[in-house]
């Protein structure tokens, strides 16, 4: 039963899953970036509050939750890491990083304009914002961390502790229209019953968000496989693999 | 019509540039992850080959 996890523990299965993963991702996420794009722009009919400024719904949801999610990811890796000892999870972890951050700025920036007609502002000091961008902080630290040693070892080690450390601010952004006053509108998709959008508004909606998922997966990909070269490069297995 | 669509209501200048940014993240993180293989595959080859010069 455990034989797939193990497996994943070894860096050239890994590297070359990665590799056969990157085109199907990719061609994945395109089509389904397409269709969002398509029905969320010009399928989806205007919001009756928000007119059709909410279209940037479309960009922002995916990439906040898309910068949940990758930190999720990263800091389950690094917990593998740190108690299994398995040097693919710090490879899973270090790959993941840049991907979270540029997400989160992104989900900032697009949160930021979609603020200014709404709210009246770019930015206010409101729960989901602030705990959003201390999000986008614990990123730049787990990667200032790890390059920080000269040690790769101690420098994995160390960013992988404060990952798991910070994964308790993931929920604390979700969250946060729940538990605070907040600016911010409560969850539209990820929340216990049925979604608060009709159908033609929700499916470019989770198009975009399955793009946006299947787009990291991509991106994961690759990184983990320099990762895994960085951290294998005398071993005599990668000379087949990079052939 | 096309017009009602690039105005977007009045609020263009937002809704294009939130797509417009959202274009440039993906194709950064594209872009970044293939140059960061590809410098690493070169680092890997220069290792083996070091490897084997010193092994002859």
């Amino acid at each position: 039963m455990w034989t797939w996890f193990y497996k994943l523990a070894s860096p050239p299965y890994v590297y070359g899953v990665a590799a056969a993963f990157v085109p199907w991702l990719l061609g994945f996420a395109a089509l389904a970036i397409g269709y969002g794009l398509v029905a969320g722009l010009g399928i989806a009919p205007a919001d009756y509050q928000q007119g059709e400024a909410f279209r940037m719904i479309y960009v922002h949801v995916p990439s906040a939750l898309l910068s949940l999610t990758v930190y999720t990811v990263m800091a389950v890796a690094s917990g593998i890491a740190l108690i299994w000892r398995i040097k693919v999870g710090h490879a899973v972890a270090a790959a993941s990083a840049p991907i979270g951050a540029s997400f989160a700025i992104l989900a900032l920036i697009t949160g930021s304009l979609w603020g200014k007609p709404m709210w009246g502002t770019y930015w206010a000091w409101d729960p989901r914002l602030t705990s959003e961008l201390i999000l986008l902080f614990l990123y730049v630290a787990v990667m200032s961390l790890r390059s920080a040693f000269e040690d790769p070892l101690r420098g994995d080690r160390a960013a992988a502790l404060l990952a798991v450390v910070g994964v308790v601010n993931v929920p604390i952004v979700h969250f946060s229209v729940v538990w605070w006053n907040s600016l911010h509108q409560g969850a539209t998709i990820v929340k216990l019953g049925a979604p608060s959008m009709p159908g033609s508004m929700l499916w470019p909606l989770l198009s975009m968000w399955l793009g946006f998922m299947l787009f990291f997966g991509a991106v994961l990909c690759m990184r983990l496989q320099a990762e895994v070269l960085n951290r294998e490069r005398q071993a005599s297995w990668v000379r087949e693999a990079i052939k | 019509m096309t017009g009602d669509f690039w105005s977007m209501g009045g609020y263009a200048r937002y809704v294009w540039p939130c797509y417009g940014i959202a274009g440039a993240v993906l194709a950064w993180n594209l872009w970044a992850a293939g140059r960061y293989l590809g410098a690493a595959k070169v680092r890997a080859a220069r290792a083996l080959a070091m490897a084997s010069g010193e092994a002859r």
